[in-house]
């Protein structure tokens, strides 16, 4: 169809061009988007690590399909219109029909596009409203899972350049390292002692930044035993590309086992709580309060 | 005595080299530097804080540079006139009636010899910008920090992001709206020429100063400077501040300057439905400017007190917060990106009818998208917060308005596209770049729907798939028209032609290894690697390597353009036609290039430049006016 005889229709005389558009958009969009929803939707991280991670990956399976007619509607528009429409060049001192204006495509449009908008604010708020997607909510959440108030609290203290994990249910243990019971609605408050940092819990979906003196609270609901990828995701200074460990969501047995050797083992580098507040010690509270000195230059 | 200056016989090089020029500005900026330097010694306190093992202090280093900015200044002759005004010498504008290159390299109020300072000016930052860009791919080709020490390899990251966003926020309005504006609205000159002046030599400065980090030790916060990291950081930090600071003015100066001259200075018949596009996207970019640009001044200076007299706004320990500053910067910072993508879209519907041979489709519907682009991008900058812990119940607003954005930049589409229905397309070079626009845009608009989802945004934030997204938008959005303008207007601008061919192996080279380069990034950010972080884990590193060699082609192919202005402008010297696209637009009606009052009678406009295949175009010629009445 695009090398039909290059005689063109005069300015205001109706063509079949926008059908054809409108019809092939629309079998592209009915054949591509169950295939995008179906077998590419679920491959989109973070996974079901969590059942936060879980909504999140739901979030993105829903997206990807509902952008999917957007993206074939272009494709079809642009590949039917520069193929059509390409001036010929005999005729390149011809100028197009001159169309300015039609309500009723711009009324269509404003429609579909504002529509699509409300779906995804609605669409997005119920499921952050649902169970706080594992995103940071500051001192005051307002997205709370249900059973809320039995989660298991563990506090994430990011310094430069490491976080240090402390369990109040533990006696106010502190570990270097992130160990979750499975199956448990869990709460992390996140502060920091100096720049802004960034938790970054890859395989649990959550991510709550660290500001100093600000309690900032995630909650999440763990699955099975697995690793977790933690890195800080705010840029907080030099080492911060290094700012990353590994977590393990662990059996409760395990976990136990572990919080009874751990208590042992970070016996003696016991950060904060318990030491005198004369050697840098202070005692538990969600948020502390920066040293105000340079650290560099 | 105008008339006598103006055929006046150039003085001789020598005479010109002595007087307030460039030259004269370098010595008086060094002076400059060190007066500020050694005065903030006599000045200062026991108080304050001085380095471990110098004898200097933060307060010594910013009146270094503001006194080294200001010297610059004086040295290009920023001060005369206000001096000879007070002296009772009657207003001139002779700065302008000086002629040859030397104009390039000092205060000039020819608002074309502006235009092309910026082009070349941005450039040259653009240009270390971009090196920069290679550099951080170099350092990514390995999982491991290898290339460059941690310090060096973030202040690379940082002079890319800061260099990028501060200079190219004038990327478009600098070269093309400055050289643009007042031909199309039929003026002669801006309405504050010298502040126009001003706006260029400022940009040059802070371009001289952030460039200058390296040698203070760089700086490791990024484009966005967070405190208290700002505050613990190096002296090159300070570099950072003054350098966007002195942005920040030079925008809001453009900005106020832009909006007068369209407000004040259109010729007669020029009403708001008859403005060129690009005129109403200069518009909308510039009120973005004049009132964000503040903010960020606002917030640096406390930054700068922050780490000079020990005031504490970023410091939870004397009461005040981080996230006051996040808070500031984006407050700027979301106005800031459509700063950069509103002259993109204006650029694509200005050019889209030239070559659709078409009317601009829907015109009050594209002025109502970019106005509503501007309107919106007030109210979504915590978006940028979504899991910072500030205002966790403010979230689904600021989901709901980032999403609302997309409805104004989908008029934009809906414009272009159906100013392309039924066209007699013609592929040059400034059209394939447009269309390019439409692509990339559409990939960096539909990437932004995850990020603006919350539940989404929890693991896309700070990852390399937020950093896809915006070099979809920017990159994509911005460079891409920022070099269809070039294509489509520096013949007109300096009377020479560009190599078509050489256009389009840039053009093909350049979509494609950019579309090569920043679609895998989509997939790292999502498979969880942070920005700004050369470490990741070994599995991501194919897709690094892919990124990193596709960045490399991508710098080649700046490369060839970079030839080809080069080859075109200084060697082929091909004299460009007055109105080689058989535009409507009246910059086309004049000669090439556009001689320097412009207009020898002040045009009459009776239509809007859109009317493709709507009979003969109407003459802006004045008829029957009475002799000197313009």
């Amino acid at each position: 169809m695009a090398s039909e005889p290059a005689a063109a229709p005069p300015a205001t005389e109706p063509t079949n061009d926008g059908v054809r558009v409108v019809v092939a958009w629309l079998v592209l969009s009915a054949i591509a988007t169950p295939l995008v929803a179906i077998y590419v939707g679920p491959l989109i991280p973070p996974g079901n690590g969590s059942v936060q991670a879980q909504g999140q990956t739901f979030s993105n399976q829903v997206m990807t399909s509902l952008i999917t007619p957007v993206l074939c509607l272009m494709v079809v528009f642009f590949a039917y219109g520069l193929v059509k429409f390409h001036a010929k060049q005999r005729e390149a001192a011809l100028d197009g029909p001159p169309l300015r204006n039609d309500s009723r495509i711009q009324i269509l449009w404003i429609v579909i596009t504002s529509t699509m908008v409300l779906f995804l604010a609605g669409f997005g708020t119920y499921e952050l409203l649902k169970d706080g997607a594992g995103g940071g909510q500051g001192p005051n959440p307002v997205a709370l899972p249900a059973n809320h108030k039995a989660a298991y609290p563990i506090q994430v203290i990011g310094q430069q350049w490491q976080f240090t994990y402390r369990y109040p249910r533990l006696g106010g243990m502190e570990s270097n390292q992130l160990m979750l019971p499975e199956n448990t609605l869990v709460v992390f408050h996140v502060t920091s002692l100096d720049a802004i940092h960034s938790f970054w819990a890859y395989e649990l979906g959550v991510k709550a930044d660290a500001n100093p003196g600000v309690d900032n609270v995630a909650y999440v609901e763990t699955k099975g035993p697995m690793t977790v990828h933690v890195r800080c995701a705010e840029l907080c200074g030099l080492w911060h590309p290094y700012m990353f460990d590994n977590g393990y969501v662990v059996p409760h047995a395990t976990f136990t086992h572990w919080a009874a050797h751990a208590a042992a083992l970070y016996q003696s580098i016991k950060g904060y709580v318990n030491r005198p507040t004369s050697k840098g010690g202070a005692p538990f509270a969600y948020t502390y309060l920066p040293e105000p000195t340079r650290r560099a230059g | 005595m105008t008339d006598a200056s103006l055929a006046a016989p150039t003085p001789p090089l020598w005479r010109r080299l002595i007087g307030f020029n460039f030259i004269t500005a370098l010595i008086l900026g060094v002076v400059g530097w060190y007066v500020g330097w050694f005065g903030a010694h006599a000045i200062t306190a026991t108080s304050l804080d001085y380095y471990a093992d110098t004898d200097y202090n933060e307060l010594s280093v910013y009146l270094a540079y503001i006194g080294g900015v200001v010297g610059f200044l004086v040295g290009l002759g920023f001060l005369n006139y206000p001096i000879a005004r007070l002296r009772g010498f009657p207003p001139s504008l002779r700065e302008k009636e000086e002629g040859g290159w030397t104009r390039y390299f000092s205060l000039c109020t020819d608002h074309k010899v502006v235009g092309i300072q910026y082009l070349w000016g941005i450039g040259l930052f653009f240009f270390i910008g971009g090196l920069n860009a290679m550099l951080i791919r170099t350092e990514q080709l390995s999982p491991h920090s290898q290339v460059f020490p941690m310090g060096t390899y973030l202040t690379i990251v940082g002079l890319h992001g800061t260099m990028m966003m501060g200079m190219m926020t004038s990327g478009i309005l600098g070269p093309f709206a400055n050289y643009l504006v007042p031909i199309m609205i039929g003026a002669r000159r801006m309405a504050f020429p010298r502040i126009e002046a001003l706006t260029f030599w400022l940009l040059m400065a802070a371009g001289a100063i952030l460039t200058t980090s390296i040698f203070f030790g760089g700086f490791p916060t990024g484009w966005t400077g967070y405190a208290p990291l700002q505050t613990q950081a190096n002296p090159g930090i300070d570099n950072y501040i003054i350098f966007f600071a002195l942005v920040g003015l030079s925008m809001t100066l453009l900005g106020v300057n832009m909006i007068a001259t369209v407000l004040t200075m259109r010729a007669p018949g020029l009403t708001w439905t008859r403005l060129p596009i690009f005129v109403w996207g200069v518009l909308s970019t510039a009120v973005l400017m004049v009132l964000a640009a503040p903010v960020l001044i606002a917030v640096l200076s406390m930054g700068a007190f922050d780490r000079t007299i020990q005031t504490t706004f970023f410091n939870p320990s004397g009461g005040g917060s981080s996230y006051l500053y996040q808070n500031l910067f984006w407050v700027f910072g979301h106005p800031e990106v459509y700063i950069l993508a509103l002259p993109g879209f204006a650029i694509v519907l200005e050019i889209l009818p030239v070559f659709a041979r078409k009317p601009l489709w829907g015109y009050r519907l594209a002025v109502a998208g970019l106005l509503g682009v501007s309107l919106l991008s007030w109210f979504v900058w915590q978006h940028h917060l979504f899991v910072s812990g500030i205002n966790g119940d403010l979230r689904p607003f600021y989901m709901l308005s980032t999403e609302l954005i997309s409805i104004p930049t989908g008029l934009t589409f809906l414009c272009g596209m159906m100013t392309l229905w039924r066209g007699r397309i013609r592929f040059t070079v400034p059209m394939l770049f447009c269309l390019a626009w439409f692509f990339n845009f559409l990939i960096g608009g539909l990437s932004g729907v995850f990020l603006s989802d919350v539940p989404s945004d929890v693991t896309t934030h700070g990852s390399f798939f937020s950093m896809a997204h915006f070099h979809y938008t920017i990159m994509g959005g911005l460079v891409f028209t920022f070099f269809a303008a070039v294509y489509f207007w520096v013949p007109k601008m300096t009377g020479w032609q560009l190599n078509e061919r050489l256009g389009k192996v840039h053009f093909w080279t350049m979509f494609i290894f950019f579309n090569s380069t920043f679609a895998p990034l989509f997939a790292i950010g999502f498979l969880g690697q942070s920005r700004r972080s050369p470490v990741y884990t070994s599995n991501l590193q194919f897709l690094n390597d892919w990124v990193s060699v596709s960045a490399f082609l991508l710098g080649i192919s700046m490369l060839v353009f970079l030839f080809n202005l080069v080859w075109s402008l200084a060697f082929v010297k091909k004299p460009a036609e007055a109105n080689p696209w058989d535009s409507r637009s009246i910059e086309f009606q004049l000669p090439s290039p556009v001689p320097v009052h412009n207009f020898d009678r002040i045009p009459v406009f009776s239509s809007d430049p859109y009317g493709y295949g709507e009979g003969p175009m109407p003459s802006l010629v004045p008829t029957g006016a009475p002799a000197g009445s313009d």
